[in-house]
């Protein structure tokens, strides 16, 4: 098994297909990609692969070291931030294959129209903690 | 098994323990212990006196250790008797154990975790996945918060309020995980009121029936909020509601007035409306007037502004909004709502949108984003 992280980004993805901003839908629409989303992870957990789901807050605030005694520099929010991460789902899974098409199958959540958004996720393998048993080359 | 049975008389053989002569810590390590063997043991062979079962092994698991950390650390043998056999636990034992575990040295987190263990008999385990954080994690919250609270003095009680506090975070945490927390702090402040004669205390316990009576009308089956003005409420707990009414009819005939005594006036009067269009505002209105007076915030003065808005117009809630610092957590909501009502759908729709990019929590995500869109839709026809 391997773990990857499916990113879902609100900016800084190239364009979904189906590219209407959610508050542009109708009730009905919002509710059947919900829903979609919430059996997506309950499917997850039936087949054993799901890890761990999270969204995110879009405004954010940078902090770095100040230097000893003082308190840490804070910035922002940066509303102009190119790339935005909105939320992140861990799967483990048996191989890559299998962590494209279920990152696939996200992708495929309904939107406006009730169509697949074809949203583009980020999917990023885990560095793994400890050695595997197979030895690198 | 009897799991609620078991949990209810986890405080009173902790508190007992430690009027026994037991640290703290060290007893609460005991009683945990004990639990473990109950639910293990009992179901098979379940003992005649359930208190008294548990009060003799924590009372063995707590010599074993002492005799063990005795051996290793060299000293004398301080506990090596049974001890006499004195008076059973006590309702002023539970009460300091309540005071003990929300002492105001601790943060609201290790007060509230340790509360959960001590005073609730949950396990570590159970807490942790409560609050969707690691069992090692919890663990070390919740020794931490022993070794923190291990020199007060078990003697006497604290301010009512800091446990009240501690009991309303739990309650407001909801359910996670497989324990359900309203539910728990619901239990806990029962045992609390049964103990003490404080009218916060009713107070408190009141508000919380009756916002736990209206659970099931708050969310839609997939899931999704369901605002009170549109609940249905035959789903609401007319048990619950009658019972937190009557509790709190007593708590305020007795005129010692409190914040807890004022939140739940105004839930009983919106859990009193048969329905939303008979609510009665002006009394709402007049209740977060003397909630501003026990406890003057800013979520308070939110919360009236909306009350303001239906008693006396949109327009009245707008001006009493306008008044409110802009950052506030449900303020863009709150005027989204007001803007709605006043009839001008766009800022509404505008304003909708930009609350759901500020809501702390998905589920109300996606309801404002879902509220902005219902706006958009009605104005595309």
């Amino acid at each position: 098994m391997a773990k990857y992280l499916l990113l879902k980004h609100y900016r800084g993805a190239p364009a979904a297909v189906n590219d209407v901003p959610m508050d542009q839908w109708t009730p009905e629409e919002i509710s059947a990609h919900v829903q979609y989303m919430r059996d997506f992870a309950a499917r997850l957990e039936e087949s054993g692969e799901f890890v761990d789901g999270q969204a995110l807050a879009p405004e954010g605030t940078w902090v770095r070291y100040d230097g000893e005694g003082r308190p840490p520099v804070t910035d922002g929010p940066f509303a102009e931030t190119k790339d935005l991460i909105a939320g992140w789902m861990v799967i483990d899974v048996d191989s890559q294959e299998r962590a494209v098409e279920l990152a696939g199958e996200l992708s495929a959540a309904p939107g406006a129209g009730g169509k697949p958004i074809h949203e583009w996720l980020e999917l990023r393998p885990f560095l793994s903690a400890t050695p595997t048993g197979t030895e690198c080359h | 098994m009897d799991e609620a049975l078991l949990r209810s008389l986890t405080p009173g053989v902790l508190a007992l323990l430690v009027r026994r002569g037991a640290d703290f810590a060290a007893a609460e390590d005991a009683v945990q212990d004990a639990l473990v063997e109950a639910v293990r043991g009992w179901p098979a062979d379940p003992p005649r006196d359930p208190k008294g079962w548990l009060v003799t092994v924590a009372w063995r698991k707590f010599l074993d250790q002492s005799r063990a950390d005795t051996a290793r650390r060299r000293r004398e043998d301080r506990a090596g008797e049974e001890p006499a056999p004195g008076p059973g636990p006590t309702v002023d034992d539970t009460l300091r154990l309540y005071f003990l575990c929300a002492h105001p040295s601790l943060t609201p987190s290790s007060a509230v975790a340790l509360t959960l263990r001590a005073v609730g008999g949950l396990t570590t385990r159970q807490i942790a996945r409560a609050y969707l954080v690691p069992e090692a994690t919890m663990a070390q919250r919740i020794s931490r918060a022993k070794r923190t609270v291990s020199g007060v003095r078990f003697d006497r009680p604290g301010d009512v309020a800091t446990v009240l506090r501690v009991l309303y975070l739990v309650f407001n945490e909801g359910y996670s995980g497989d324990v359900d927390l309203a539910a728990e702090a619901i239990r806990l402040t029962r045992q609390l009121a049964a103990g003490t004669d404080h009218p916060e205390v009713a107070g408190l316990l009141a508000l919380m029936l009756l916002h736990h009576a209206r659970r099931a009308g708050r969310t839609a089956p997939d899931g999704s909020l369901v605002p009170l003005a549109e609940q249905d409420r035959g789903r609401w707990d007319t048990r619950l509601i009658a019972e937190g009414v009557a509790m709190l009819q007593a708590a305020l005939a007795r005129d010692r007035p409190g914040e807890f005594q004022a939140q739940a006036a105004i839930a009983a009067l919106h859990a009193d409306a048969p329905t939303a269009e008979e609510t009665d505002w002006v009394q709402i209105v007049e209740w977060y007037d003397e909630l501003l007076r026990l406890a003057d915030n800013p979520v308070v003065r939110l919360n009236r502004a909306v009350a303001v808005g239906e008693a006396d117009g949109p327009r009245a809630g707008l001006a009493a909004l306008a008044e409110l610092d802009g950052s506030l957590p449900r303020h863009t909501a709150v005027a989204a709502y007001l803007h709605e009502r006043d009839g001008d759908l766009e800022t509404a729709a505008r304003l909708y949108a930009e609350a759901a990019h500020r809501a702390p929590h998905l589920a109300e995500r996606d309801h404002l984003t879902r509220q902005a869109a219902r706006l958009n839709a009605r104005r595309r026809h």
